[in-house]
């Protein structure tokens, strides 16, 4: 078992496309959000839309940290990483995402401004250690799978007397987003969704507990997955089989990592280090309450929103970009009158080409042209 | 940025907290500051430089299992499968 190939397999996928179209009733559409940006990747690389009846239907969701950093973020990034003696570190993701102007960090970096890219927190305190005469500024983002290597960084900064380490947070929660998605459904710019299917490492941290309100709430079946094609399958015909029998309850479809407690382990560090924003700022849904982390008090010295002055700049989504909409589930890539005309991955001019998990570079990586046959086969 | 991959961990570090972990032939160290008990053999899911979860080859293999059962009988005979699928939705 390398728990790769196996979920893979191409007998396997036959037999729950089987499955699914048996079971899938005629008489009704299935829409699923699929929450992540792994999830989309999954269904686009392996064509799993292609093994669907044409009535069950995939819709894409914001679960990109990349995509919904929202551009005053990366202003401020791009900021600190200007000021003298600073080094800023950050995931390889957020190199080429553009703020303001069509800035990015790749740019400053270009344009002289310190900015390391890091594979692990753990890289960006080694950066510190072997300089300690600059500052170095972690630039955090991620959903819960990330934040925990945060936290464990943090700690460890402390313990060493690290003085000129701190962290820029942008951690964001999952739950928040989701039951943000569910309360602004009934409004005229909602997607219609009948089930959906859950994060994966997310829920390794989390666990599958914490969807349950939703899902009694809203009355929404939710099934945790694995990011192989087979789990997505497997999810897709466990939601159809829920909503067949009027039921609308958490299942795990990846028993082999996810557990209803999660990460205990993780979830205590987070919380020894982070607590709850107030509010903050998706790319897509707006200002959405008690969504996001900020370092605790006790961690101020290393918190680089307190120790360095930071100018607020506003929100101006780039006119005809559709990424806001797209990751509402409202719309797909290729009703962007940009896509693959003047923004492409090379040249992105919204943040969901950037990332190799949004959906725009999703479409392009995979599926471009079938979209662009089936826009002319509906214009004929 | 959720995306992680599956390792086997093929040493232990003296100072136990990190391993040597095996991802498709190419050696990393990884931290396990977010696991316990894991030993030699095990997989691990790895994001960001650390093991996140201990993956159960139990629990794998009953999904497989699940997975090969959930064909309906005849599901074999479709031919090219992707567009028997797509043809019968609703049939059963």
């Amino acid at each position: 078992m390398k728990y790769i190939d196996e979920f893979r397999r191409h007998d396997l996928a036959l037999n729950l496309a089987s499955a699914i179209a048996a079971e899938a009733a005629s008489s009704r559409e299935y829409r699923f959000m699929e929450f992540c940006g792994g999830h989309t990747h999954a269904i686009f690389r392996y064509g799993v839309q292609d093994l669907m009846p044409p009535n069950v239907r995939f819709v894409h969701g914001p679960g990109c940290p990349v995509c919904v950093l929202p551009v005053p973020r990366i202003d401020n990034a791009i900021e600190l990483a200007s000021q003298p003696g600073v080094i800023l570190a950050t995931y390889a993701d957020m190199m080429r995402v553009p703020a303001t102007k069509r800035t990015s960090l790749i740019k400053a970096k270009a344009a002289g401004a310190d900015v390391r890219m890091v594979y692990s927190t753990q890289d960006a305190l080694k950066i510190a250690r072997d300089n300690p005469e600059r500052e170095v500024v972690f630039f955090a983002i991620g959903f819960e799978t990330t934040t925990p290597a945060t936290a464990v960084a943090m700690l460890q900064a402390r313990t060493e007397g690290l003085a000129n380490f701190s962290v820029f947070s942008n951690h964001v929660l999952t739950p928040p987003a989701l039951q943000h998605l569910l309360e602004t459904e009934d409004g005229a710019d909602a997607a219609r969704v009948d089930g959906f299917i859950g994060p994966s490492h997310v829920s390794t941290v989390i666990g599958s507990a914490p969807y349950e309100p939703f899902a009694a709430e809203y009355r929404r079946p939710v099934v945790i997955a694995g990011f192989e094609p087979l789990d997505v399958m497997q999810a897709t015909l466990m939601l159809i089989r829920q909503i067949n029998e009027g039921r609308h309850e958490v299942e795990n479809q990846y028993i082999r990592a996810v557990t209803r407690e999660g990460n205990r382990k993780a979830q205590k560090l987070m919380a020894e280090v982070f607590e709850l924003r107030d509010t903050f700022e998706w790319r897509g849904l707006g200002w959405v309450p008690h969504s996001a982390l900020k370092l605790r008090e006790s961690f101020a010295e290393h918190d680089a929103e307190q120790r360095f002055t930071l100018t607020p700049s506003e929100t101006r989504d780039v006119k005809g970009c559709a990424c806001p909409a797209i990751l509402r589930g409202l719309k797909e890539p290729s009703d962007c009158e940009l896509f693959g005309t003047v923004c492409t991955p090379e040249a992105p001019v919204g943040a969901c080409m950037v990332s190799s998990e949004g959906a725009c570079a999703a479409y392009w990586s995979y599926g471009r042209f079938r979209s662009t046959s089936t826009k002319e086969e509906a214009a004929a | 940025m959720c995306l992680a991959l599956p390792a086997e961990v093929i040493a232990l570090k003296d100072d136990g907290e990190n391993a040597t972990v095996s991802l498709e032939g190419v050696r990393k160290t990884i931290s396990l500051a977010l696991v316990d008990d894991v030993t030699v053999g095990d997989y691990v899911l790895v994001h960001v430089g650390f093991a996140l979860a201990k993956l159960s080859a139990e629990e794998a293999a009953e999904t497989l299992a699940l997975m090969a059962e959930a064909g309906v009988p005849g599901a074999e005979n479709l031919g090219g499968g992707v567009e028997g699928a797509e043809g019968t939705g609703g049939a059963a």
